[in-house]
């Protein structure tokens, strides 16, 4: 593809407040919309204000919404991404506080994490040192695939930004640490269940949920929050109905 | 400009459900006045079903039965999302729960005649 294509990029430029700032790229073979941003900040404005880190999809820090879509966007192609007419609109992330440009306040959504008890809690034995000893987990085993399933989230905060729950409720824990916390409900050397069943269920917990699909549909690894978050709602009858909440 | 997450058939899904659920929730105290209309004697019911006779009510009534239809087949997805150990492809199952509430207002309609 030759160099001499020029493609249309509107950027947001400021905070809560401001507006779209129109640039023109040089359109490239492959060229992925982080490049697209790169680009930009590097050749036409050095005050344009962006987070990356990785560029391999593995560090979900350049999640950004791309056309109205939140994408990851060192591994969104301009190709997937562009309108029919050559354009691109780049915005911050939505459910979100922006802090400059295209780069957005983290804090809260990483705090829903530990609010969701969204770390591991060894057991009681363990606490004890001759009482150490390995705990196996099979692969094959239904905790240790559920748990895969959702293992891979890289933080990115699409899912966030995409949910309707999270834009009608900010206290929502959101999709990303209820499905960290499914993860951990899953994992059988957690000892800290009552403790994380109870920090989700309330108002903002799983069953503030809509099963709008949107998280699952956007995420750019493939996880399912929404089943995450029905595996947890589950949990939560079990442990009404006074069984093992696994 | 409409969000993309909102072009999303899990997202139509719910505007369904609720809008169909508003519907029902509007036509059901309707329903009962209309049944009270019995308390003054069958005449004044009879009154009132020969209005329902014409055929934009009969049209609003084939409405409602879809309504109702919709509003059962998206919450019993919402239920297998949620309770049963499956996933689903949205796109399809919420088809097939569309599907099947048209075909339950065209049903009606031939019954109604």
């Amino acid at each position: 593809m030759s160099e001499s294509k020029l493609l249309h990029v509107e950027v947001w430029r400021g905070a809560a407040e401001g507006k779209f700032q129109s640039f023109d790229v040089p359109r490239r073979e492959h060229q992925t919309v982080l490049d697209v941003v790169t680009q930009i900040q590097r050749e036409q404005d050095a005050t344009l204000s962006y987070r990356f880190a990785c560029r391999v999809g593995m560090c979900g820090s350049c999640a950004m919404v791309v056309n109205g879509r939140p994408r990851w966007t060192c591994r969104t192609r301009v190709s997937t991404a562009v309108k029919a007419d050559g354009r691109l609109r780049l915005e911050p992330l939505k459910n979100f506080t922006v802090v400059k440009d295209l780069a957005v306040e983290m804090t809260d959504f990483f705090d829903k994490n530990r609010d969701a008890k969204g770390y591991f809690e060894p057991h009681k034995s363990w606490q004890d040192l001759s009482q150490r000893q390995f705990e196996i987990v099979p692969p094959a085993s239904p905790q240790r695939q559920a748990a895969d399933a959702g293992i891979e989230c890289i933080g990115c905060g699409v899912c966030h930004s995409a949910c309707d729950v999270v834009a009608w409720n900010e206290d929502y824990l959101g999709p990303a640490a209820l499905n960290r916390a499914w993860t951990l409900v899953n994992d059988v050397r957690d000892g800290g269940q009552e403790a994380r069943l109870g920090a989700i269920s309330g108002s903002a917990g799983c069953h503030a949920c809509h099963t709008h699909m949107n998280c699952t549909q956007f995420c750019p690894k493939g996880i399912a929050p929404t089943y995450s978050i029905a595996g947890l709602k589950r949990a939560m009858v079990s442990r009404a109905l006074g069984r093992s909440a696994r | 400009m409409i969000e993309a997450s909102h072009k999303q058939p899990g997202y139509i899904a719910a505007l369904l459900h609720r809008l169909a659920g508003l519907a029902l929730a509007i036509f059901l105290p309707i329903h009962f006045l209309a049944l009270a209309t019995a308390l003054n004697g069958a005449d004044a019911l009879d009154a009132f079903l020969n209005v329902t006779q014409t055929p934009v009510l009969k049209f609003a009534e084939a409405v409602i039965v879809v309504a109702l239809a919709l509003h059962m087949t998206l919450g019993l997805r919402v239920l297998a999302v949620e309770f049963l150990p499956m996933r689903e492809h949205t796109f399809l199952t919420v088809s097939i729960c569309l599907a099947a509430a048209i075909a339950v207002g065209l049903l009606f309609m031939l019954n109604v005649g």
